[in-house]
């Protein structure tokens, strides 16, 4: 799908969390950022900082306190259209979120059973094929409760690739998975994009996989509730002077 | 805009023609179409020309493997773009799922051995309480008072409004039902003495126990089975800690404290609702007092009440077992729910009909 102009566009966004009591706790605000069709967009921070709050506001689940967000095109508040805009997006949470009840192999089949009209024998060979790009073509009978948490990263994967989605979301796709297993999640985000010209977004802490993956990334920071970093993660790495930037790219201890 | 597909000979090779976007959509037309064209015999090679293919993505490489096994060998491609032969190579790295071993059928021998197991986890799950119990002063600090006073808020405070409500209603139906009968001999007084003797020892701690199972046994299944799937209770084993001792103690407790109270709330308002009958019958209230204690002794009250603590404990003890034993993903606690439900119900029944044999051999 060739889009002009950026597929995601975050305008001015911020999120406060009311507390006990008639508080509110800000988590972040004046977040801007688009990303433009075929990227690798990384966002990354430390733990806490409202990376996984910000993916769900993108993709329509929580509405932002402040600013806009649009997708594809739509805007997704209010998101009059926002069922059109999910079928062209795959998300995978941060905890997997397979249905319980159902095999890997239906947890896939089941995005291409509700939006497309292929033969029940088309749609477990498709199931499959996805299930084997993230390497559990032998894992296809199983329930999420009998495969390992790496297991369940990649068949979340799977799920969120199942319709070939030009943009895809993906939260800490490569935690707990080893080293060789997350090289090959890189390749095959990197191998997607170039083929299929999808564009991905991606939260991550693995140093070695944002430098292999990010063509830019967002670094926000829960002290400085917002942005404090936005760009090539190289340059970032060497010359940022932002010492919370290079604490996190020279994996010191701030 | 959909795919479509056009079947053509050219030197003697077969060729398919694809146009437009091979995606997951766009094939869904073209599936069955492309797989019987793969599958017939060819006399020479298979050719997939995609020159005019806007898209190709992995449902349409799908489409393309598919084609290549029904075919029985490779397919040649023309017109692809660069990136597809990447992407085949991908999918063709994936190894073939596993064959599935057929389940071996029933016999009797693999039924009883089933039976037994279930049988022998009832029987080691009562052991287990009893040690639980019995080491219970050594793990007092296992034992926490504030999850045994919220059990016993949940189990008990929280369903006095639907006890007093469901005991009047009762009441109030038994007395209309059996007055009827009962006026043609002129005999209406003694509703006062069938209603309470069948409340007071069968109906009371019977329906409260019924209640118990529905609004607690289940919760208490549905919460031990969350933890069991989230493997909270693997980690209360892991931290030195018994499950037993700190999970099911309390509830056995709460529910053994909350049922004496709970039935004597249902036996009152059954009474209660039995005397606005019989006053409306033109029957003073004192005339209902005294029928009442001419029929009923302590002993069928405490009898009752000493029911209603057995299905009590009956009822948590089911509960928790079912949460304990609970498999793996949300349908196990669902199935842990119902068979909370279910099992109290049965187990209840069952205990009523020892106590009756048990209750007439005493002369009670
Ligand atoms: N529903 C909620 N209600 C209140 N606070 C919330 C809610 N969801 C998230 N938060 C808060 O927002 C902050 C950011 O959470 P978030 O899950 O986005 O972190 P994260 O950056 O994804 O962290 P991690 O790397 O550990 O996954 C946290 O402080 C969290 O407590
Ligand atoms: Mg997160």
């Amino acid at each position: 799908m060739a889009l002009d102009g950026p597929v995601l566009e975050v305008r001015d966004v911020a999120q406060s969390f009311s507390t006990e009591g008639f508080g509110t706790r800000l988590i972040y605000e004046h977040v801007s950022f688009s990303v433009t069709a075929g990227e690798v967009f990384v966002i990354l921070g430390g733990s806490g900082c409202g990376k996984s709050t910000l993916m769900k506001q993108i993709i329509g689940l929580l509405p932002p306190t402040a600013g806009s967000v649009r997708v594809l095109g739509h805007d997704m508040y209010p998101g009059d259209d926002r069922g059109d805009v999910l079928t062209r997006i795959g998300v995978m949470f941060q905890s997997g979120a397979l249905f319980g009840s159902m095999t890997l192999l239906e947890n896939v089949m089941l995005p291409l059973q509700m939006h497309t009209d292929l033969p029940e024998e088309a749609r477990v060979a498709l199931a499959r094929a996805k299930l084997g790009l993230v390497g559990l073509a032998d894992s296809t009978e199983l329930l999420p409760a009998e495969i390992s948490g790496g297991m369940a990263k990649r068949a979340a994967i799977a799920r969120a690739l199942a319709l070939d989605p030009p943009l895809l979301f993906l939260d800490e796709p490569s935690a707990g998975l080893d080293p060789v297993t997350s090289a090959g999640l890189d390749q095959l985000i990197l191998d997607l994009r170039d083929i299929l010209r999808a564009t991905f977004v991606v939260v991550t802490h693995e140093l070695a996989s944002i430098l292999a993956i990010a063509d830019r990334c967002l670094m926000l920071d829960r002290g400085a509730h917002g942005v404090i970093a936005l760009g090539d993660p190289r340059a970032l790495r060497d010359g940022s002077d932002d010492p919370r930037v290079r604490a996190f790219f020279r994996r010191e201890a701030a | 805009m959909s795919a479509t597909l056009s079947v053509s000979t050219e030197d003697g090779a077969t060729v398919l023609r694809f146009t437009g976007r091979m995606d997951a959509a766009g094939i869904a037309g073209i599936w069955t179409q492309t797989m019987r064209a793969a599958a017939e015999p060819h006399e020479g090679a298979l050719v997939a020309d995609l020159a005019g293919v806007a898209l190709c993505d992995t449902a349409g490489a799908t489409l393309l493997l598919g084609a290549e096994a029904r075919h029985g060998g490779p397919i040649g491609l023309r017109g692809q773009e660069a990136g597809l032969d990447t992407l085949l190579d991908r999918l063709r790295r994936a190894p073939p799922p596993p064959q599935p071993t057929p389940a071996p059928g029933w016999t009797f021998t693999s039924l009883a051995r089933l039976g037994l197991r279930a049988a022998g986890g009832g029987i080691a799950y009562l052991g287990e309480v009893a040690v639980a119990l019995a080491m219970a002063p050594s793990r007092r600090r296992m034992l926490r008072l504030s999850d045994l006073l919220r059990t016993a808020d949940e189990a008990g405070v929280r369903a006095v409004p639907l006890i007093l409500m469901l005991g009047f209603l009762i009441g109030l139906i038994l007395a209309f039902q059996s007055a009827v009968p009962l006026q043609r001999f002129g005999a209406e007084i003694f509703v006062a003495n069938l209603v309470s003797v069948s409340l007071l020892r069968e109906l009371g701690p019977l329906l409260t126990a019924v209640i118990l199972a529905g609004r607690t046994g289940s919760a208490f299944a549905a919460e031990i089975g969350t933890m069991k799937v989230n493997e909270e209770i693997a980690a209360i084993r892991t931290l030195g800690l018994d499950p037993m001792t700190m999970l099911v103690l309390p509830r056995l407790l709460a529910a053994l404290l909350v049922m004496p109270a709970l039935t004597l709330l249902m036996d009152a308002s059954g009474i209660a609702g039995m005397s606005v009958v019989m006053q409306a019958l033109g029957y003073s209230p004192d005339a209902i007092a005294i029928q009442i204690r001419q029929t009923v002794a302590l002993g069928d009250l405490f009898g009752g009440l000493f029911k209603a603590m057995m299905f009590g404990a009956a009822v948590a003890a089911i509960g928790c077992r079912c949460g304990l034993a609970a498999g793996n993903g949300p349908r196990a606690v669902g199935q842990a729910a119902t068979g909370a439900v279910v099992g109290g119900i049965v187990a209840m029944v069952l205990l009523d009909g020892v106590f009756a044999v048990l209750f007439y051999l005493l002369g009670w």
